[in-house]
């Protein structure tokens, strides 16, 4: 027989990733090992080391442009630069869910399993400490989101698309306040969830029908022979991407986003609206640009086609919202629309632009939903939009920057909501997609008006008795904000060291 | 002297003033108020030297700067002032002041804070300054949206009314223009060969194809003129203009307005010609419709502010068959009605909000003799009427009479049914000034106690200068036709028009 020969690993491109898996193990034993009163600080201390080492390994690693571990993982400028985003977008929330300041024993129940509604609740609910599970949920979501951008067979991806939902499903559930909500937006998630990982396993299969392989590279090859079965290279292509524009939350597969944005803890809501965000689009990116790269003119129109609904969804559906938190997830669900756009047009550009587009985005997201964190009553967060009539009268800085963060979503400029959408609409206009780009412009109109509702009841209405107080924001939820503002202002002024990096990461290993 | 950064100085000069007026503290409103004057004169002076250093008959594009932005889009800091936007930024600088001052009490019964007022005006004028100033495409697609925001915001919380819902429909109706703009803004940099400056894209797009140019055009045109606003894209402007505080109304008619027939000047114009010319007669229509429709409209209004606004959207009808008719004439015409409207109708806002402020009412019907109680006021208020409605003698007569003799060589129709427009223009001035100062004194106005005192020592400061300049250009306006003559004449050979020599009749037997 034949001695088994182990493929040739390269340790330092997975650095990333082994540390933050490393980490979340050693967070688990944390659990068992440190006495409750401590675990907060040490688990919140654990997960953003993790998190900065990671980083320093990612940028250690810029340079390298290899396929590793047989074929399996890609570290190239894409992944590099996807890694780095989603690390410091999720270190941000891990600020955001580090947060204990602004309500008793933080905004995570400290027993999930406890019945709602019980006596048992009540108690836990008035303040006991909150579970520090989250903390190496979080960084195994993380470490999942990673192996998701730098996957380079789909079977590999499907792992990595389950470590990091699965962590996700649960986090979902974990809300101290409207815990039956927070709940059901759970089940809904991971059962839809599931569905979508099902029908990628099964594109997964058909792809290897097709292909002979899994690996992208392999399939971009078959792609290029017509010999092959076009019924199992379209099936296949179809399922695998109805299970990543799940992830992206585009439609007609974004029906579980204003549910399940809305149920889970408003710091969890912000880690799925800027981190999945950046892992899904970049591993449809990679999808798209290095295996199918050569059936570009059948999937662009139909893409393109989804593109637009999404946008109109997004855009005509968040007209109609009256929970802050359900507006934001119709806002993200049209800026997946964006980032369709950028992903459709197919050149150097599109990847580039897109990418700008996923950190510029990310951190108005996440500003944002510290914002929502803020405003609050007896029980808890306030997120119907009657409520906030007056905030800008009563607290002008919060809102101010509320404002702001709304105008970048609008697209204004001097913010990097405007440089983002002008980055993918130019790539777009490049790669010859100038219908998807005059779809955007229209739903642009049509989302600013949601926008300025909010910013008109903040400033020009009268506070009312039930405006609610506006919390003074813990060093954490300071630092996000703080973060958040200044990054959407730096992209929206001076948005070049930004654009350049991604322009030299636009490159992927085949 | 000429090297002077007079453009970069000019418009971030403003800006700093906001900021510095936005941290005086809400007890200290005179400061702010003082502060807020003082600044926007020095921007006056600052103007005025650069008035000195302009060079009649010299280069087209003068006081040219130009400051890396963002390489990787070749997107630039690009300051250039050819002469219709150097008599617009004149325009500019005299107004703030002369608005400031006449805003002065306008925010003191408000529970808003007056610094934070101030500071949104000067960040207005550093908005209006940077769109006449750049000459960089992105630069003046930037400065045309954030231009939005400091009076969203003044109409939104200081204005009176239907506040709220003016303030969004001015907002939304300008952003919806924009970001059309955006479409043919990012078309224009594809196409143009990843450039924003002016002059490179008014060399570049003489290579792409008509169609695409049109739809182009189109895009600019469509945010231009929403902006103005030409018929009909206009029912922004008369809740915008009802609701706003008057002097800010008189901001937005007398200079935000213009942004949009400048850009069609600047960008339609020179950088597609032949859509131009292909676009003329529909905008001719257009403007004609709007000279009429809304001269009807204003007649009909009970409300002071909405009425001259509705006045307003008439006289930017004559500026638009100005422009496309294109000749030399008329678009000077055009140019010089951009800048004396400014003058008359800025002064004619002023004027009503002085009467308004006082009664505390802006309806026509609350008025009535209120020419007894305060005569020099109502004074005041006639010479700003006949000034708008163009008597002969101030300076809106000299551009509109540039305006129909320009209009009437090319396009004899056009220039016939707009003449409709200016007896019009003597019904709903002389009506409303009629019914509101002359005749029997309405007994409820002898109740109000402000309305006995006349004009104060205050309102003279602010309405003197623009008197005086009403006055002056009607019987010399040379020196801004000067200026603006090269620059409309630069315009004219980019869309390929040459004037129309005279004509005389073949075999002609003049005198026998």
């Amino acid at each position: 027989m034949e001695p088994l020969k182990l493929p040739p690993i390269d340790y330092g491109a997975l650095l990333p990733m082994l540390i933050l898996f490393g980490a979340a193990c050693l967070g688990v034993l944390v659990e068992v090992i440190v006495p409750r009163r401590a675990r907060n600080a040490v688990q919140l201390s654990l997960a953003l080391f993790a998190v900065v080492l990671s980083l320093v390994a990612v940028v250690m690693e810029r340079g390298t442009r290899t396929i590793t571990i047989g074929g399996a993982v890609a570290v190239d400028g894409p992944t590099l630069f996807l890694q780095g985003s989603i690390l410091v977008l999720g270190g941000v929330s891990l600020l955001l869910i580090g947060e204990r300041s602004i309500e008793r024993g933080g905004v995570f129940v400290s027993q999930a399993a406890v019945t709602v509604g019980s006596q048992k609740d009540a108690q836990q609910a008035s303040g006991q400490p909150g579970a520090t599970e989250v903390y190496p949920l979080s960084v195994f979501a993380l470490g999942g989101m990673l192996l998701f951008v730098a996957a380079n067979d789909l079977l590999t991806m499907f792992v990595a698309l389950e470590v990091f939902s699965l962590p996700l499903y649960l986090l979902c559930a974990l809300a101290r306040r409207r815990r039956l909500l927070s709940q059901e937006a759970a089940l809904k998630y991971f059962l839809l969830g599931s569905y979508a990982s099902a029908f990628f396993l099964f594109g997964v299969a058909f792809i290897y029908g097709f292909a002979g392989g899994i690996q992208l590279g392999v399939v971009h090859e078959a792609v290029a022979n017509p010999q092959r079965s076009q019924v199992l290279l379209y099936v296949g292509l179809a399922m695998v991407s109805i299970g990543l524009l799940f992830k992206a939350a585009l439609a007609p597969f974004h029906v579980w986003t204003p549910d399940v944005y809305q149920g889970a803890p408003t710091p969890v809501t912000a880690f799925m609206a800027a981190c999945t965000k950046v892992a899904a689009f970049g591993a449809l990116l990679r999808v798209l640009y290095v295996a199918f790269e050569g059936v570009r003119w059948d999937f662009q129109p139909i893409l393109g086609g989804i593109a637009v609904l999404t946008m109109f969804i997004g855009a005509i559906l968040a007209v109609t919202q009256t929970d802050l938190k359900r507006l934001l997830a119709y806002s993200s669900i049209a800026n997946a629309g964006y980032l369709m756009v950028g992903v459709l047009a197919l050149n150097d550009e599109g990847l580039s632009s897109t990418m700008f587009y996923l950190v510029a985005y990310g951190f108005s997201v996440l500003a944002a939903f510290a914002v929502i964190s803020l405003v609050r009553d007896a029980d808890g967060e306030a997120t119907h939009l009657s409520r906030w009539a007056g905030v800008g009268r009563k607290s002008p800085l919060l809102a101010g920057i509320f404002t702001f963060i709304l105008l970048a979503f609008a697209g204004i400029p001097l913010t990097s909501g405007f440089t983002s959408k002008f980055a993918v609409f130019g790539a777009a206009v490049d790669g010859g997609q100038t219908w998807l780009v005059i779809f955007g412009v229209i739903t642009s109109m049509l989302l600013a008006f949601p926008y300025l509702r909010v910013v008109v009841l903040m400033w020009l209405s009268e506070p009312g008795e039930t405006t609610p107080a506006v919390s003074i924001p813990g060093f954490l939820t300071s630092a996000v904000l703080g973060l958040g503002v200044l990054v959407t202002v730096a992209l929206g002024v001076a948005p070049d060291a930004l654009l350049d990096l991604t322009r030299e990461a636009s490159e992927f290993v085949r | 002297m000429k090297d002077f950064p007079f453009l970069s100085v000019l418009t971030l000069l403003p800006l700093v003033g906001a900021l510095v007026v936005a941290f005086i503290p809400r007890t200290k409103a005179e400061l702010a108020k003082m502060v807020a004057l003082g600044w926007s004169v020095l921007v006056l002076v600052l103007s005025i030297f650069m008035w000195v250093a302009y060079n009649v008959g010299g280069d087209r594009f003068q006081f040219r700067e130009s400051y890396t932005w963002i390489p990787s889009w070749g997107a630039n800091f690009t300051f250039a002032a050819d002469g219709i936007a150097l008599v617009m930024l004149m325009l500019i600088a005299v107004l703030f002041p002369v608005v400031i001052l006449a805003s002065w009490h306008d925010v003191d019964q408000s529970t808003r804070s007056a610094p934070a007022y101030f500071a949104l005006l000067l960040s207005f004028e550093f908005t209006m300054i940077g769109v006449f100033a750049a000459a960089d495409i992105f630069l003046f697609y930037v400065f045309f949206e954030i231009m939005l925001i400091p009076m969203y915001f003044i109409i939104g919380s200081f204005g009176s009314g239907q506040k709220q819902y003016a303030a969004v429909k001015f907002f939304l109706y300008s952003l919806v223009g924009g970001l059309f703009m955006l479409a043919s803004v990012i078309g224009l940099w594809v196409l143009g060969g990843k450039t924003f400056d002016f002059t490179k894209l008014a060399e570049a797009t003489a290579s792409i194809d008509q169609n695409t140019a049109r739809w182009l055009f189109l895009g600019f045109f469509v945010a231009f003129a929403i902006k103005a606003p030409f018929f009909p894209f206009h029912t922004w402007l008369p809740d915008s203009g009802g609701a706003a505080p008057a002097g800010a109304a008189a901001l937005l008619v007398g200079v935000m307005d213009k942004v949009g027939t400048f850009g069609i000047l600047r960008y339609c114009l020179s950088l597609f010609p032949e859509a131009s010319r292909w676009f003329a007669p529909a905008a001719m229509v257009l403007a004609v419709i709007g000279i009429i429709y809304a001269a009807l409209l204003a007649v009909g209004q009970n409300d002071l502010k909405r009425l001259v606004s509705y006045t307003s959207i008439a006289h930017f009808g004559f500026i638009g068959i100005g422009i496309f008719a294109f000749t030399t004439q008329a678009g000077t015409g055009a140019v010089l009605y951009m800048v004396n409207h400014g003058l008359a109708t800025g002064l004619l806002f002023i004027v009503v909000g002085m009467f308004v402020a006082r009664r505390g009412s802006s309806l026509v019907s609350d008025f009535g003799g209120a020419g007894k109680l305060m005569p020099v006021l109502a004074g005041v208020l006639f010479f700003a009427g006949l000034a708008s409605l163009a008597l002969p003698g101030t300076a809106p007569f000299v551009s509109e009479f540039l305006v129909l003799i320009g209009t009437f060589s090319t396009n004899k129709g056009y220039a016939v049914v707009a003449t409709l427009g200016i007896v019009l223009a003597a019904a709903y001035v002389l009506w409303m000034i009629q019914r509101t100062t002359q005749g029997t004194l309405n007994p409820a106005l002898t109740e109000v106690p402000a309305m006995s005192k006349d004009i104060t020592l205050r309102e003279k400061v602010v309405v003197a200068p623009l008197i005086a300049l009403l006055l002056v250009l009607g019987f010399y306006p040379k020196p801004v036709t000067d200026v603006i003559n090269p620059a409309v004449q630069a315009t004219m050979q980019d869309v390929g028009v040459n004037d129309p020599a005279p004509t005389v009749e073949a075999g002609g037997k003049v005198g026998g």
